[in-house]
C-alpha cells in the first residue's frame, strides 16, 4: 500500500518554546499516527513524551496536531494524512505544553467546572426513578450531544479560544447544553448564567471548526446555538443572573 | 468576567441587540440599495433627490431607523473585534464603544435631518 518505505516525521520537542526534531520512520500497512509516535519513542528516542491509553478511540487521550489539524492519533491512518510522505506532529493548540506532545489539560477541564458541567440532581435514593421519555425533545437534544469523551480536539481547533483565553470553549459548553436538557437537573438557572456572555456561548462565532473536527461527530456549534437562545430568552425575562449559587 | 465590565445579563442583552439590529439592517440595506440603484439609473440630480426627501416623514423615518440600527449594531461588533484582537476588555472598552455608538448616531441623525429640512 505504501508507495515509499519511510516517512519523514517532524516532531515537536520542548515546551512552549522548543524545536522540531525529524525522524525517519518505516512505513507499514494500516499504520496509524499513534503507531508512528510509538515507534519513535520505543525505537529511536526514548525521551519523547506523548500520551495515549486505549488505542481504539475510546479515551480521547491521544489527541495531537497532525499536519496542523487536531486529531485522535490512534484513529488516524498515516495514509490519510501523510502529504508527500511527511508528517508534522505537534501538541494540541490552546493548551500549555508540559513536554513534547503532552499538553496540560487542566484549563480545559477547569472550564467544564466553570460551566457547571456537573450533574446536580434533586432526588435521593428514597425517590422513585425519574421517568424521561426517550422520544421527548429534551432527551433527544441531550442524546445528540452526550457522547463527548473530552479529548480536547474541538478546544484546540477553536480560534475564539485562542483570541479569548477566558472563553469556555466548545466542549464545556456542549456539556452544559446536555445538562440544560436533562430534566432531572436542578442547577440550570445558575448554569445558564455561568455559560452566558462574553466568555461563554455568546462569544462563539459559529466558525464550526469544532463541529468539523470532533472525532465523535458531535456538533458543539449547535449546542452552543441552543445555549445562546436559552440565555438570551432568560436575559430578556430578567432571569439571567450573575449570582452563582454554591 | 466582571472586573469593572458589564454584568452577564448586560452582555447577553448586547448580543441580543446586535442580532435584532442585524435583522433590521438586512431589510434597510436592501431598501437603501434599491433606492440608490433607482436614483442612479434614473439620473436623478441632487436637487431632485432633495425634492423627494425634504419634508418627507416616510424617508426621514426610514433613515432614522437605519441610523439607529447601525449605531446599535456596529459598536457591539467592534467591541468583540477589539477584545479579541487587542485583548482589550472591561469598562474602558465599554466606554470607548459607547462613544462610538453616540458618534455614529449623531452623524447619522444629522445627515437624516439635513436632507429632511
Ligand atoms: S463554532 Fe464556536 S466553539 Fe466551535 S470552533 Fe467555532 S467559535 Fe469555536
Ligand atoms: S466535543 Fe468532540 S472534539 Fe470536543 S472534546 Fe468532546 S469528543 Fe472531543
Ligand atoms: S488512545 Fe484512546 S482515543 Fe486514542
Amino acid at each position: 500500500m505504501a508507495a515509499s518505505s519511510t516517512l519523514a516525521v517532524s516532531v515537536w520537542r520542548g515546551k512552549e518554546s522548543g524545536r522540531f526534531q525529524t525522524f525517519e520512520v518505516p512505513r507499514h500497512e494500516s499504520q496509524t499516527v499513534l503507531d508512528v509516535v510509538t515507534h519513535i519513542q520505543r525505537a529511536l528516542d526514548s525521551t519523547l513524551s506523548y500520551r495515549f491509553s486505549c488505542r481504539v478511540g475510546m479515551c480521547g487521550s491521544c489527541a495531537m496536531n497532525v499536519n496542523g489539524r487536531a486529531r485522535w492519533t490512534c484513529r488516524t491512518h498515516v495514509a490519510e494524512v501523510a502529504a508527500g510522505d511527511r508528517l508534522e506532529i505537534t501538541p494540541l493548540a490552546n493548551l500549555p505544553v508540559i513536554k513534547d506532545l503532552v499538553t496540560d489539560m487542566t484549563p480545559f477541564f477547569d472550564k467544564w467546572a466553570k460551566a457547571r458541567g456537573r450533574f446536580q440532581g434533586g432526588r435521593t435514593r428514597g425517590h422513585d426513578f425519574a421517568r424521561v421519555l426517550p422520544e421527548s425533545r429534551e432527551r433527544r437534544l441531550a442524546d445528540a450531544a452526550i457522547e463527548c469523551i473530552g479529548c480536547g480536539v474541538c478546544y484546540s481547533s477553536c480560534d475564539v479560544v485562542t483570541w479569548n483565553p477566558d472563553y469556555l470553549g466548545p466542549a464545556a459548553l456542549n456539556r452544559a447544553w446536555t445538562l440544560l436538557n436533562d430534566v432531572r437537573d436542578t442547577d440550570n438557572r445558575a448554569r445558564l448564567g455561568a455559560v452566558a456572555g462574553d466568555a461563554g456561548c455568546h462569544a462563539c462565532h459559529t466558525h464550526m471548526n469544532c463541529t468539523e473536527r470532533c472525532p465523535m461527530k458531535l456538533a458543539p456549534t449547535a449546542s452552543i446555538a441552543g445555549l445562546k437562545r436559552a440565555a438570551a430568552l432568560a436575559a430578556l425575562k430578567g432571569e439571567l443572573g450573575d449570582a452563582v449559587t454554591k | 468576567m466582571s472586573d469593572g465590565g458589564l454584568s452577564i445579563r448586560a452582555q447577553v442583552l448586547l448580543w441580543t441587540a446586535q442580532r435584532a439590529s442585524a435583522v433590521v439592517l438586512a431589510v434597510c440595506v436592501i431598501i437603501h440599495l434599491v433606492t440608490i440603484i433607482y436614483a442612479v439609473r434614473n439620473g436623478l440630480s441632487a436637487a431632485e433627490i432633495l425634492g423627494r426627501t425634504r419634508g418627507s416623514y416616510a424617508w426621514a423615518g426610514f433613515y432614522a431607523i437605519f441610523v439607529a440600527a447601525v449605531a446599535v449594531h456596529a459598536p457591539i461588533g467592534l467591541r468583540s473585534v477589539l477584545s479579541e484582537s487587542f485583548n482589550w476588555r472591561g469598562a474602558s472598552l465599554d466606554i470607548a464603544v459607547m462613544v462610538m455608538a453616540l458618534a455614529l448616531a449623531l452623524w447619522g441623525f444629522r445627515a437624516v435631518y439635513s436632507v429632511f429640512i
